[in-house]
C-alpha cells in the first residue's frame, strides 16, 4: 500500500497508477515520450542561436553568404577570433571593463552588507523606514535621475572617466542590501545578543560573526556585480568619449558600426563577449537562481 | 482623553527608561546605513527633484541654465516623436510584456514536468538569459538580417512570407517580441520555483472531487501563481520603458530605426538629453515618464486585489 502511495505521488497528479501491463505503453509515452519530445524540441529552438553563433564565426565570408547555408563550416576558420581581437582594440576594452568590475565588486562589498545589517540586525527606530524606501527605490525609473546626475559628474569634470561608472556601488544597491537583509533575517538573533552580552562591539558582531556567515550572498553580489558592469552599455555610452577609455559593450558598437557586414568577425567578438557570462552561469548556477527566488519572495 | 493620558504615561516612561541604549542604536543603525543614505541624497533625492526643477529650464550643459516655465512640457505636447516613442513604448507594455508571460508560464508548466534530466532542460532553457543584451542583440540582427539571415532562409524554404525584420517598420517590434521570447527562460524559473510552492494536496483534493486538467490549472495553478504574476506584471511593464539597448545595437545606432518604429520612450529621452543636448526638454520627458510609470503601478496594484490570491500562509 505504502509503495502503491509513494507511487502515485511520484508519477502524476491525476488518476490512479496504470499498473495493468496493457496500458504500460500508452503510460510511457503520455509519462516520458510526449514530455522528452517537447522538451528536446524547445531545447533545439533556444540552443540554435548559440549554435549559429558559434557555426558563423567560424566561417569564410563566401560561405556566410551561401544559400542554402551549411551548418558546420567546410574549414573552421579559427583566425576569426584572432582577427576580431585586432579588429578593434579588443583587449583594451576588456582590461577597461575589468577594472570598472572590479572597482564595483569592492565597493558593493564594502557598503551593502553594512546597510543590510542595520535595518536588519540593529534594533533601531527608523530602519523600516529605511527598508521602506529602498524598496521604493528600486521600481524608481533610472530615466528620472539620470540628467541631473550626469550633470553633477560633468560639473566635478568626471565624465569621461570612470568616477560615473563606479561611485555608485560605495553607496550600496537598493537591490543588494535587499537581498543580504533577507538573509541577515534568517540568522538567529541570539547570535549577536549573545555576543553584545560578552560586550562585543557593534562592528566586532558585524566582521567577526556575520560576516563568514554571509559567504553565499556576498558571492551573489560579487556574481552580479560583474555582470552587470561587464554588460553595462547606456552607462559607459553615456560617460565615456575616448574610444581607448571605452568598455567592450561601447567597443563591440563601435565594431558593428564600422564592420556592419563582416559578420563572422562580429559573431566571433560576440562570442568572446558572452563566454565569460555562459562559464559564470555554469559555475554559479544556484546563485543565479537563489537570487531571482529571493526577489519573489517578497510580497 | 483621561483615559489616553493614562494610556501615554506607561509608555512615556518606558520611552523614557530605554532611551540611551535607544540612542546608541539609533546612532549606530544610522552609521552602519550611512553609505546608503548619503548615495540616498546625492543620488536619488537631489537629482529626483534637480530633474523637476531642470525641466522648467532649457539647459545645454554649456549655458547656465534658463528659466522657461511651463514651455518644454508645452513642447512636449505638440511633439510627434514623443507621441511615437509613447505608441512603441505602450506597444512593448501592454503587447510584448503578456506574450512574455505567457510563453514564461509555459515553458514553466513544461519544467515541472516529472521526467528524468529535468534539471538540463532548465540550464538550456535558461541559457539565453545570461547572454548581454548588447551580444544578443548582435547574433539577432545577424539571424533576422532578410536576405542570409536563418529565420528567413527557413521561412522561404518553407514556403511562408519572410519579412525584412528589421527595416520593415511593421516587424521591427515583432523581432524585439522574438528576441524577448528567447529570453524568457528567465521569468519561466521564477514560475518554476512558485509552482514548487503550490501544495500538492490541493491538486490531490481537486482530482478526488472530479477536476480536469483545465479546471486545475484554471482554478488551482494560475490563481496560486497571481502573486508572482503580479511581480512580473509591474517588471515587466516598468521595463518595458526602460527598453534602449536592443533596440541601440538592432538599429546600428540609429536612433529610431525605420519610420521611428523603434523609438522607445528612454530611447527618445536619451536622444533628447545626449545627442540634442535638451536637458530641460529631457528632465521633462522625465518626470512625465516617472508619472506614467507611477500611473501605471498603482492602477495594476488597485486592480490587482480582483486577480491576485494570497495563500493563507
Amino acid at each position: 500500500m505504502t509503495s502503491l502511495q509513494s507511487r502515485k505521488e511520484r508519477s502524476s497528479t491525476d488518476a490512479a497508477p496504470r499498473l495493468k501491463p496493457k496500458r504500460n505503453i500508452r503510460y510511457t509515452l503520455r509519462k516520458s515520450v510526449i514530455p522528452h519530445t517537447l522538451l528536446i524540441a524547445l531545447g533545439i529552438v533556444f540552443l540554435f542561436p548559440f549554435a549559429w553563433l558559434i557555426s558563423t564565426s567560424l566561417k569564410t565570408p563566401d560561405e556566410i553568404f551561401k544559400i542554402p547555408p551549411d551548418f558546420i563550416p567546410s574549414e573552421p576558420q579559427w583566425q576569426n577570433y584572432t582577427n576580431a581581437l585586432e579588429a578593434i582594440p579588443f583587449m583594451r576594452y576588456v582590461g577597461n571593463t575589468l577594472i570598472i568590475c572590479a572597482v564595483n565588486i569592492v565597493g558593493q562589498l564594502l557598503s551593502a552588507p553594512l546597510v543590510a545589517y542595520s535595518i536588519a540586525k540593529i534594533p533601531w527606530r527608523g530602519r523600516n523606514v529605511i527598508f521602506m524606501i529602498i524598496v521604493a527605490t528600486m521600481i524608481l525609473p533610472p530615466q528620472v535621475t539620470m540628467i541631473p546626475v550626469y550633470i553633477i559628474f560633468s560639473k566635478l569634470g568626471w565624465v569621461n572617466t570612470y568616477l560615473p561608472l563606479t561611485i555608485g556601488s560605495f553607496f550600496g544597491s537598493a537591490f543588494f542590501i535587499f537581498l543580504l537583509r533577507q538573509f541577515f533575517l534568517g540568522i538567529p538573533n541570539e547570535l549577536s545578543e549573545a555576543a553584545r552580552i560578552d560586550g562585543a562591539n557593534e562592528l566586532r558582531i558585524y566582521g567577526q560573526i556575520m560576516m563568514p556567515l554571509l559567504k553565499p550572498p556576498l558571492a551573489t553580489i560579487v556574481l552580479f556585480t560583474f555582470v552587470s558592469s561587464w554588460t553595462d552599455f547606456l552607462g559607459p555610452l553615456i560617460y565615456l568619449n575616448d574610444a581607448e577609455k571605452w568598455t567592450i559593450t561601447v567597443g563591440l558598437q563601435g565594431f558593428l558600426q564600422d564592420h556592419g557586414a563582416q559578420w563572422e568577425l562580429l559573431m566571433a567578438a560576440a562570442a568572446i563577449f558572452t563566454i565569460p557570462m555562459v562559464v559564470l552561469y555554469f559555475f554559479g548556477q544556484k546563485f543565479f537562481m537563489k537570487a531571482g527566488s529571493t526577489m519573489t519572495g517578497f510580497k | 482623553m483621561s483615559s489616553q493620558a493614562a494610556r501615554a504615561r506607561p509608555a512615556a516612561q518606558a520611552r523614557r527608561k530605554f532611551t540611551a541604549r535607544e540612542k546608541r542604536y539609533v546612532l549606530l543603525g544610522l552609521a552602519f546605513a550611512s553609505p546608503w543614505i548619503i548615495g540616498f541624497i546625492a543620488f536619488t533625492v537631489y537629482p529626483f527633484f534637480g530633474s523637476l526643477y531642470y525641466s522648467f529650464t532649457e539647459y545645454d550643459l554649456f549655458q547656465s541654465p534658463k528659466w522657461v516655465g511651463l514651455e518644454n512640457y508645452r513642447n512636449v505636447i505638440h511633439d510627434e516623436s514623443f507621441y511615437k516613442s509613447l505608441k512603441n513604448t505602450f506597444f512593448m507594455a501592454f503587447i510584448a510584456v503578456p506574450i512574455g508571460l505567457v510563453s514564461s508560464l509555459c515553458i514553466a508548466l513544461l519544467l515541472n514536468m516529472k521526467v528524468r534530466g529535468i534539471a538540463f532542460y532548465r540550464t538550456v532553457y535558461y541559457l539565453p538569459a545570461v547572454i548581454p543584451a548588447v551580444a544578443g542583440a548582435m547574433l539577432w540582427s545577424w539571424l533576422l538580417n532578410p536576405e542570409y539571415g536563418l529565420i528567413d532562409i527557413g521561412l522561404r524554404a518553407l514556403h511562408l512570407p519572410d519579412p525584412a525584420w528589421l527595416t520593415d517598420p511593421r516587424f521591427t517590434k515583432p523581432s524585439l517580441i522574438l528576441m524577448g521570447l528567447w529570453g524568457s527562460g528567465a521569468g519561466a524559473l521564477i514560475y518554476l520555483a512558485a509552482l514548487h510552492g503550490i501544495p500538492q494536496q490541493y491538486y490531490e483534493a481537486a482530482a478526488m472531487d472530479g477536476a480536469n486538467w483545465r479546471h486545475r490549472f484554471m482554478y488551482i495553478t494560475l490563481p496560486a501563481l497571481s502573486p508572482v504574476t503580479l511581480f512580473q506584471l509591474i517588471m515587466g511593464l516598468i521595463g518595458a520603458f526602460q527598453i534602449f539597448t536592443e533596440s541601440f545595437i538592432l538599429m546600428g545606432g540609429a536612433a529610431g530605426g525605420p519610420d521611428q518604429s523603434m523609438l522607445f520612450y528612454a530611447v527618445n529621452l536619451y536622444q533628447q538629453a545626449f545627442v540634442f543636448l535638451k536637458m530641460g526638454y529631457a528632465s521633462a520627458l522625465a518626470w512625465i515618464l516617472f508619472v506614467i510609470v507611477m500611473l501605471i503601478t498603482v492602477f495594476v496594484f488597485k486592480t490587482s486585489a480582483r486577480w491576485v490570491y494570497y495563500g493563507g500562509e
